[in-house]
């Protein structure tokens, strides 16, 4: 069987072939499916309880295009809204992040408290009794915000499967990573916000492609052996995982040092016995084997559409969003055990910066090949497709596999692909 | 907000502000020529390199929060290393990349060591896509043998986010 020119997947297993068409990353009219079947129909990842832990603590960002006012009330109830004002349409809050007792829109001056209620306006008394009543000027809220664990995530649909339904599979890889912290874990300082030339899935793919870790990121790992004692003998090994509902994983061991909990000769004695000492906890609190699955193993998961955890080096929080058909905007945090020694947390924002984002020794090469990677799309018209095959055959694909991937595949496949209803 | 410290009233700088011109604008020359090894040879032993997140004061701490860049002296070596390599392929080919500095300023501390901050603006190309770095640095500088020496760096973006020049794989 072969693939229809008008195919977006060619997945034949008999053949043990998987293709994805050009075309899924540069067709505009895709680009709008997506909009609607993606990403205004699943759960996306909103921010983090620690980032607005006090009551008045509030955030702004965007998802999926919306501006969104990320908000904890007086009651601690933490609130999501469209960032626009029911009067005009300003964005009402123009700050990235603050704490305060109420918002205000500055172009008439309609100021709305932290659970979104319009609360004073000048000239109230010209206005008829008609626009204060059932809320018709509060701040609206997003549809549906739901939380796991502290981890808020959106929904732009009133109906629908809950977060936890929706997590499903995912749920016990998100537990491995948040287990690690014995209070909470938290958001340590700040978002790096970048964004490159390349359509959003190519991130998709590449946060979680094993194949392409030596090849790219060769003049890293020339880094890391250039000092001494920075890696243990410990050889890049596991597993790629489909977890349903297009989330996926790869779990494997790996010779860098984790801070939770692989500790590498060139930390030092104090941080090897403090990283003994987290694991030995590890051990108390799950057991031997659950320990040694989160303190020796790396995961790098993937929650569809576009929420990635990396728990490696460090861990990350990552989000893009697509902008253009080739181009996308990439948001990405460091979390951390709240409880974690200043030494160790030290050492892991070192750690974090070695690898990871926009300045570091390996995520500008990723940017750079997915960014080549669209631009070599424009040499085929649209026609032509790109090879997801690694490990098709195989009945226990490795992390330097491609069935991860596959599993993210077909679930955006069947989305952009059903009809409407 | 990142607010460089004013030289206190009085106080005499060990330099001359040409000097600390002449200083910087050759820092800026090897960048922009990419003569690496030349550039980190203005650095001393032991010197660090950091690009704090947008809106970081002047003291902000690696330690505590997630810079861009936060270089001890090994990984300035390495970084510089990598950078000359074909397989930093974020930069290879090299970026184009010219670099203007103004606003010199003596900031504060003596002959030992000493704060000057600068404005500059990094301009990047690389395959038909021109990018923008703009802010300002802040050097903490000392005096070996009679010439000036890097002790750190530290440079702030004033770019809100850095969406559209993507990865800092330059030095800005
Ligand atoms: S638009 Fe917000 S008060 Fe008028
Ligand atoms: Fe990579």
């Amino acid at each position: 069987m072969t693939a229809s020119p008008s195919a977006l997947l060619d997945d034949d297993r008999a053949r043990g072939v998987f293709r994805v068409a050009r075309r899924a990353f540069t067709d505009p009219e895709i680009l709008a499916r997506e909009r609607l079947a993606i990403f205004e129909n699943c759960w996306l990842y909103l921010g983090h309880d620690s980032e607005i832990a006090k009551p008045g603590d509030y955030l702004t960002r965007k998802v999926a295009g919306r501006d969104i006012l990320f908000a904890r009330g007086k009651d601690g109830t933490a609130r999501a809204f469209f960032n626009t004002c029911p009067h005009r349409g300003a964005l009402v809050c123009r700050e990235g992040a603050g704490n305060g007792a109420m918002f205000r829109c500055f172009y008439h001056s309609w100021a709305f408290d932290l659970e979104g209620r319009l609360v004073n306006r000048p000239g109230d008394e010209g206005y008829g009794e008609g626009t204060r009543k059932g809320g018709m000027h509060d701040l609206v809220r997003v549809p549906r915000l739901e939380q796991y664990r502290g981890l808020y995530f959106m929904h732009l649909q009133a109906a629908g499967d809950d977060l936890k339904t929706y997590l499903g599979g995912a749920l016990e890889y998100i537990d491995l990573v948040l287990d690690q912290a014995e209070t909470a874990m938290e958001i340590v300082g700040g978002t790096q916000a970048y964004g490159f030339d390349a359509n959003w899935k190519l991130l998709c793919e590449n946060s979680f492609d094993g194949y392409h870790g030596l090849p790219t990121h060769v003049s890293y790992f020339d880094y890391v052996k250039s000092k001494p004692g920075s890696l243990v003998e410990v050889a890049i090994k596991g597993r790629a995982f489909d977890l349903g509902n297009g989330h996926a994983v790869v779990q494997y061991t790996a010779p860098w040092g984790r801070p939770v909990a692989q500790s590498v000769p060139a930390w030092g004695d104090a941080a090897a016995r403090e990283v003994a000492a987290i694991k030995a906890r590890l051990v108390a609190r799950f057991g031997a084997e659950r320990a040694e699955r989160m303190a020796t193993t790396n995961r790098n998961l993937l929650i569809f559409p576009n929420f990635v955890i990396n728990d490696i080096m460090a861990v990350t929080f990552r989000t893009f969003y697509p902008e253009a058909p080739d181009k996308q905007v990439v948001n990405a945090w460091a979390l951390a055990p709240r409880e974690e020694s200043p030494a160790m947390r030290e050492l892991r924002l070192f750690n974090f910066l070695e690898f990871l984002g926009p300045g570091g020794f390996a995520t500008p090469d990723d940017c750079e090949a997915l960014a080549l990677c669209q631009r070599g799309y424009g040499s085929l018209g649209g026609a032509g497709w790109n090879d997801i095959s690694k490990g098709y055959l195989s009945d226990e694909p490795q992390v330097d596999d491609e069935a991860q991937m596959r599993a993210f595949w077909r679930e955006w496949h069947r989305r952009v692909t059903e009809q409407p209803a | 907000m990142a607010s460089p410290r004013h030289g206190a009233a009085g106080m005499s700088a060990p330099v001359t502000r040409s000097e600390l011109e002449d200083f910087l604008y050759l820092e800026a020359a090897l960048l922009d020529n990419w003569q690496l090894d030349e550039w980190l040879a203005l650095f001393v032993d032991g010197a660090r390199y950091f690009i704090p997140p947008a809106g970081a004061d002047d003291d902000a701490d690696p330690a505590t929060l997630l810079f861009y860049v936060a270089d001890d002296y090994h990984r300035l070596c390495e970084r510089v290393k990598r950078l000359k390599k074909r397989t930093a392929h974020a930069e290879f080919p090299r970026s184009r990349c010219r670099r203007m500095v103004s606003n010199v300023r003596y900031l504060a501390g003596d002959a030992a060591r000493f704060s000057v901050t600068s404005n500059f603006v990094t301009w990047r190309s690389k395959l038909g896509v021109t990018d923008t770095f703009f802010g300002h640095h802040v050097y903490e500088l000392t005096q070996v043998a009679g010439q000036l020496r890097i002790l750190s760096k530290k440079t702030f973006l004033d770019q809100d986010d850095i969406r559209e020049q993507g990865k800092v794989s330059i030095i800005p």
